[in-house]
């Protein structure tokens, strides 16, 4: 009879005299255990990929993973998963993984920017890192060192590296790519709830009448969830509908019972018509919930010229501006677009729109940058907002597909309306990019919200404004830790001297130590650096420059100025290539882990294996970077710089009197305190016993680390350390997380984890805790509560302005309409560049392919980018199905294969290239307009020409 | 055209060029009788009329844009030069102008069998039919998947999908490819994006891989079937049990009595 894996384990003399001279080698152990019984070891995960966040069990044999499943326990896909999670095995294993840190070096081994890369060693690695980094802290403070951060971090990972970026540099030049994905939401949540995340779970779908799609290919980008809204309409075909608001026709379409298509940007004016209908049909048909209304909302407006979140006037890098249009680094064509941020000419299609505003067609609206300044109107002031969007207007400027008659159009509007309307009928709204990436995203994500709200269907089960996540840890990592520029942990903000205050003491800094200006978001990162602000700049998880839109500029920046930068990664993608320096990252199932899904779904999963080569986790990773750094190093005082117009103060005196010297370094004070120290590693431990922790104990493969020496870890459980203090942030605060080993036991659990049970509906009394905490505390009887405490006291005003002697007035516990008009985006078709183009994604590939492009079979399925157009686009063009085209902007062209049939079929007018694809780098072509609120890029809209190639 | 590919291809047309000249190649046409599952481009005539009518020029493989074409070479164990394909290293990507079929000098590649109205018509072509594996499917298995579907050409109506419930889930939906052999024109796209090991989705010659139902029978709810019945012929049917004629049977009495 063999010995089971844990017999072995505990009768072994090899593991019992390692355990007790203090020097466990699980790796080899796990290794010897199984070669003894012949077999694999099964343990729980997440998966790599969306913001699902399915669950999955790994298969590891001899330290590697061979094979893995879907887990039957995990709530979201009972043992299902899409083809990204079938290939999870396969991610971590390519031909080209990164193995040894490399450097850009002449031929006497010192660092060239124009060098060919070599490898080198951590230490060297690590010297550079401190010498550039020191160098940008004395170019221009803090605010010169940034990082391009992530929500595919692991939540320890986001955790520690924010930790030393805004307690240990003081820099809040930290920015996920998150923001690229879903800031729109998250401000909408702020605006809307006054506190981040979603009110609903994926529950949801099982409970719901209605499911409506707005600009989200949910059957590509979220196969698990669209499988489950499949099954909902199987079960009763009749009255479940399910209605795909598009821009172009694709597999979300498939499943549909009716396809609204709309032109490009207009979806606000769709939603604004919705509520409309609502609105003044109300007298009539006793639609709204005025009970409801009085007791949980009320009416917010705010100004309308805040520009497009493209550069400003001032900014160094559109200086000098020259005769012929051109303007710094930028071409004459390319400010064509840039000047509308300045000031723009009200359009015929969003004049009637912007008239309740103040502002009719043929008016120049000069822009004054975003603010997300709002105040208190009356619901008459709201209904006036709506009054534009009649049902001819409302179809004239968002008929998508110009093949379609007005009239269909118009039919499948009033049913649209109707659905929302209807009594009894639950809704379910779900959107990812399409309404995020948006210059009006945050708007388009309110406008949902305020439908919802009229018609009382927000926060019930199977009813509710539902916002997607795209990344595995957009919620978990870049959300709630707050590895965003303006953020704290537990949505806290870096703004507000209160929770600068906690943070401080929490982490057991001087106070004032964190710097109060958070504004250098991705963007500005990489316009920072464009205009020689930053000079030192770290991809973490990330491909920062693929990723972004107008992407030669910040390439060239990277490339052709004084900085240094670099990426951390498994596999050589843009980003490494166009840095100076890149380390090798363990992967996922290389470290301990946790994701949070977007369901508020917070899971975790142990090491499996060791990582490949000396691949080091992005953890330790900082972690090393901290011990090169002291208090006096960068504790002492920094001249206003960037953003930031005030100076920093010296906190050295501070430090020295919480018992900290002038050459105590980050290590010690940030990550290997006398808390993080009392988190022990302990083989007996079950949930350790058997697993390699890297960071704690070093491992088999006695890596060389950052002082030269082979590294034999911390000798604490550092992981859980810093899962802990990050919880302890949560708890209490309406975020609570469960402690780091009963994540270890369960598939997840939705936050807030209160008295150790989830949270399944957010703000409803029924089941939110906190929401019948704040309810009974306000003596109200309503059966919600908005609890959020951001911008929850307003001033008065009307939809043209504030009135500036109002006085401020409390809203506990309410949420917010807002009145926003359609607006257009600031490039559009005209008679040169005569098309839309919107990027995306397709179920294949995971973002920038970095991963999955190297899975054999999934490179095979879709080995390149191909541009979807409409055959009667193609025709008009001279273009071949299955030709070469180029598809140029004003800022760059690709060449691409043309595709007029399949999967995704724009209607005429419009053309969609996914981004995945190096070799088709559509982002040189993109335009990094933001929504000037949420900095978040539009890519979904740019205007260019097609030719032949 | 690669180097390589240009050498390989005259290499293959030298060889049938030089068989052309004496009877060996009779023997490689029995050879081919043997080897039926191979994929001919678009417009090919039935194989046995094909095998008599290539002539083995190559015109139709160097037509090719996207090289998917090849000549069989020595040692492939196929027709030596004739013309075929292998849909999961590179599939037929159904060209609308389908540059290959017009070239052919001998009519192997039949133009009027891809035509429509007059005009060259991909959709009608009939290099093969794509068949599931639906044990190795994993769509079948509730997987989320349908590459097959998303990568075909004429999604939706050759490979569309059916939606079922997963009971045991009790909350998520199969989507399972179903190939409708009318319309599918056997291109290999959804072979060569199959994401399991070995295609779970493949192209068989429609003479191997359907069946046929008599014309006897017409389906009396599908008017399109209507048109089969012109096929229909006079019927006489024979088994073991009926003899040549009603007599002989009733005169053998056998051991009834």
């Amino acid at each position: 009879m063999s010995l089971s894996r844990r017999e072995f384990l505990k009768s072994s003399a090899a593991a019992s005299a390692a355990a007790a001279v203090g020097m466990t080698v699980p790796a080899e152990l796990e290794a010897a255990a199984n070669s003894a019984e012949g077999g694999w070891r099964w343990d729980k995960a997440a998966c790599r990929f969306c913001g699902t966040g399915c669950g999955i069990m790994m298969a590891t044999k001899n330290g590697k993973i061979v094979a893995v499943k879907g887990d039957p326990a995990a709530p979201v896909n009972r043992g299902l998963n899409c083809i990204k999670g079938y290939f999870n095995a396969k991610i971590m294993y390519g031909a080209d993984r990164l193995t040894k840190p490399l450097l850009r070096m002449d031929s006497h081994g010192n660092f060239d920017k124009h060098g060919k890369f070599a490898e080198i060693s951590w230490k060297r690695a690590f010297d550079e890192m401190e010498k550039n980094i020191r160098k940008a802290l004395k170019h221009a403070g803090p605010e010169s060192v940034a990082v391009f951060a992530s929500g595919q971090y692991t939540i320890m990972e986001g955790y520690a590296a924010q930790k030393m970026m805004k307690a240990g540099f003081r820099s809040n030049a930290i920015d996920p790519n998150a923001r690229h994905c879903m800031a729109s939401a998250v401000v909408g949540f702020y605006q809307t709830f006054g506190v981040d995340e979603p009110a609903g779970c994926y529950d949801d779908i099982e409970l719901t009448d209605t499911v409506i799609s707005w600009g989200s290919n949910m059957a590509e980008m979220h196969p698990i969830l669209w499988s489950r809204v499949t099954d909902r309409k199987l079960s009763d075909p009749e009255h479940v509908k399910v209605i795909s608001i598009q821009t172009y026709t694709h597999r979300t379409s498939d499943l549909a019972d009716t396809e609204i298509l709309f032109s490009p940007n207009t979806d606000t004016a769709l939603w604004n018509y919705v509520a409309r209908e609502i609105v003044m049909r109300d007298d009539a048909e006793k639609i709204i919930d005025w009970d409801f209304v009085k007791q949980n909302l009320i009416f917010a407006a705010g100004p309308v010229n805040l520009g497009y979140g493209m550069r400003r006037a001032n900014e160094k890098s559109l200086n000098p501006r020259r005769p012929d249009g051109s303007a710094g680094k930028y071409s004459a064509k390319e400010m064509q677009t840039i000047n509308k941020e300045m000031s723009k000419v009200v359009s015929a299609k969003e004049g009637p729109a912007l008239e309740p505003f103040g502002y009719k067609e043929g008016d120049t609206m000069k822009n004054t940058g975003g603010t997300l300044g709002h105040w208190e109107i009356s619901f008459e002031e709201y209904k006036r907002s709506l009054e534009p969007y009649t049902l001819d207007y409302t179809a004239k400027i968002v008929k998508g597909d110009p093949d379609e008659s007005l009239e269909s159009f118009k039919a499948k509007l009033q049913q649209l309306a109707d659905l929302y309307i209807e009594k009894g009928r639950k809704v379910v709204s779900f959107w990812t990019m399409g309404m995020n990436q948006h210059t009006r995203g945050t708007w388009d994500n309110t406008l949902a919200y305020n439908v919802h709200f009229l018609v009382n269907k927000q926060a019930r089960p199977g009813a509710g404004a539902y916002s997607l996540t795209g990344q595995p840890s957009a919620c978990g990592t870049a959300r709630e830790v707050g590895t965003f520029t303006h953020r704290l942990p537990a949505d806290m903000m870096v703004k507000n001297p209160t929770h600068r205050k906690m943070a401080e003491k929490k982490w057991m800094i001087p106070e004032t130590t964190l710097n109060g200006v958070g504004k250098q978001h991705i963007m500005a990162i990489h316009r920072g650096i464009e205009d020689g602000l930053i000079k030192f700049a770290w991809v973490n998880v990330a491909n920062a420059y693929q990723d972004s839109a107008s992407a030669s500029h910040w390439i060239k920046a990277a490339r052709e100025m004084d900085n240094f930068i670099v990426t951390s990664d498994g596999y050589p993608g843009i980003s490494a290539k166009v840095s100076d320096l890149i380390l090798p990252s363990a992967m996922i199932y290389e470290k301990w882990g946790a994701y949070g899904n977007a369901e508020r779904r917070t899971q975790h999963w142990r090491q499996q294996v060791l990582p490949v080569g000396d691949a080091m986790s992005d953890t330790w990773q900082w972690v090393e970077l901290s011990k090169r750094f002291t208090v006096d190093d960068l504790w002492g005082a920094y001249a206003p710089s960037g953003p930031r117009k005030k100076p920093l103060s010296d906190v050295r005196k501070a430090a020295y009197a919480m018992g900290y010297s002038g050459d105590t370094t980050m290590y010690e004070i940030l990550f290997a305190n006398k808390i993080a120290q009392s988190y022990k590693l302990d083989q007996k431990d079950p949930i350790q016993e058997g697993y390699d922790n890297s960071e704690g104990y070093g491992d088999a493969r006695n890596v060389v680390g950052s002082d030269g020496k082979v590294f034999n870890g911390y000798g604490f459980f550092i992981q859980k350390y810093l899962w802990e203090e990050y919880a302890a942030f949560t708890r209490g605060h309406g975020h609570d997380l469960a402690p780091f080993d009963v994540y270890q036991k369960v598939r997840g659990l939705k936050w807030p984890v209160v008295d150790g049970k989830e949270t399944a509906w957010r703000f409803n009394v029924k089941y939110d805790p906190y929401a019948a905490k704040a309810v009974a505390k306000s003596g109200s009887t309503s059966e919600y509560a908005y609890y959020g405490t951001l911008a929850k006291a307003l001033q008065h005003g009307t939809l043209t302005g504030k009135d500036k002697s109002s006085k401020k007035k409390p809203l506990t516990n309410k949420a917010k309409i807002f009145a926003r008009p359609y607006m257009d985006p600031p490039e559009m078709p005209d008679a040169e560049y005569d098309t839309w183009l919107a990027t995306g994604r397709v179920l294949e590939h995971w973002h920038s392919g970095t991963m999955t492009m190297r899975v054999p079979e999934l490179f095979r399925a879709v080995p390149e980018a191909l541009c979807y157009m409409s055959p009667a686009d193609a025709k008009a063009k001279g273009l071949r199905q299955g030709g070469r085209a180029w598809v140029e902007s004003r800022r760059g062209r690709v060449k691409v294969r043309v595709e007029t049939r399949g999967r995704n079929r724009p209607p005429r007018g419009l053309v969609f290239v996914p981004w995945f694809d190096e070799k088709v780098f559509i982002n040189k072509v993109c335009l990094d307009a933001t929504c000037p609120m949420s900095k978040q890029t539009d890519y979904k809209k740019c205007a260019v020409k097609i030719y032949k190639a | 055209m690669s180097d390589r590919r240009k050498f390989i291809l005259n290499m293959a047309r030298g060889i049938g060029i030089t068989a052309l000249g004496g009877f060996v190649w009779s023997a490689y046409v029995e050879e081919a009788i043997a080897s039926p599952l191979l994929l001919r481009p678009p417009g090919a005539i039935k194989e046995v009329d094909f095998l008599k009518t290539c002539i083995k020029c190559g015109l139709c493989v160097e037509a090719c844009p996207y090289d998917t074409l090849l000549l069989a070479k020595p040692g492939d164990n196929k027709p030596l030069g004739t013309p075929y394909f292998i849909p999961r290293e590179i599939p037929c990507y159904m060209c609308p102008d389908i540059p290959c079929v017009p070239v052919c000098p001998t009519g192997a590649l039949d133009e009027s069998s891809v035509t429509t109205n007059g005009e060259l018509d991909i959709n009608v072509a009939q290099m093969g039919v794509a068949v599931v594996d639906d044990s190795s499917c994993i769509a079948f298995w509730g997987i989320q998947c349908d590459a097959c579907y998303r990568a075909c050409p004429l999604l939706g109506e050759a490979i569309s999908i059916v939606y079922e419930k997963n009971e045991r889930t009790g909350k998520h939906a199969f989507m399972k490819p179903i190939v409708h052999t009318d319309i599918c024109t056997g291109c290999g796209l959804c072979e060569k994006a199959c994401v399991t090991e070995k295609a779970a989705i493949f192209v068989l010659p429609r003479e191997v891989a359907l069946g046929r139902a008599g014309d006897y029978y017409i389906k009396g709810w599908d008017k399109e079937d209507d048109k089969r019945v012109k096929n229909a012929h006079a019927i006489k049917t024979k088994t073991r049990l009926s003899k040549e004629n009603a007599l002989d049977s009733l005169n053998d009495s056998g051991d009834l009595y």
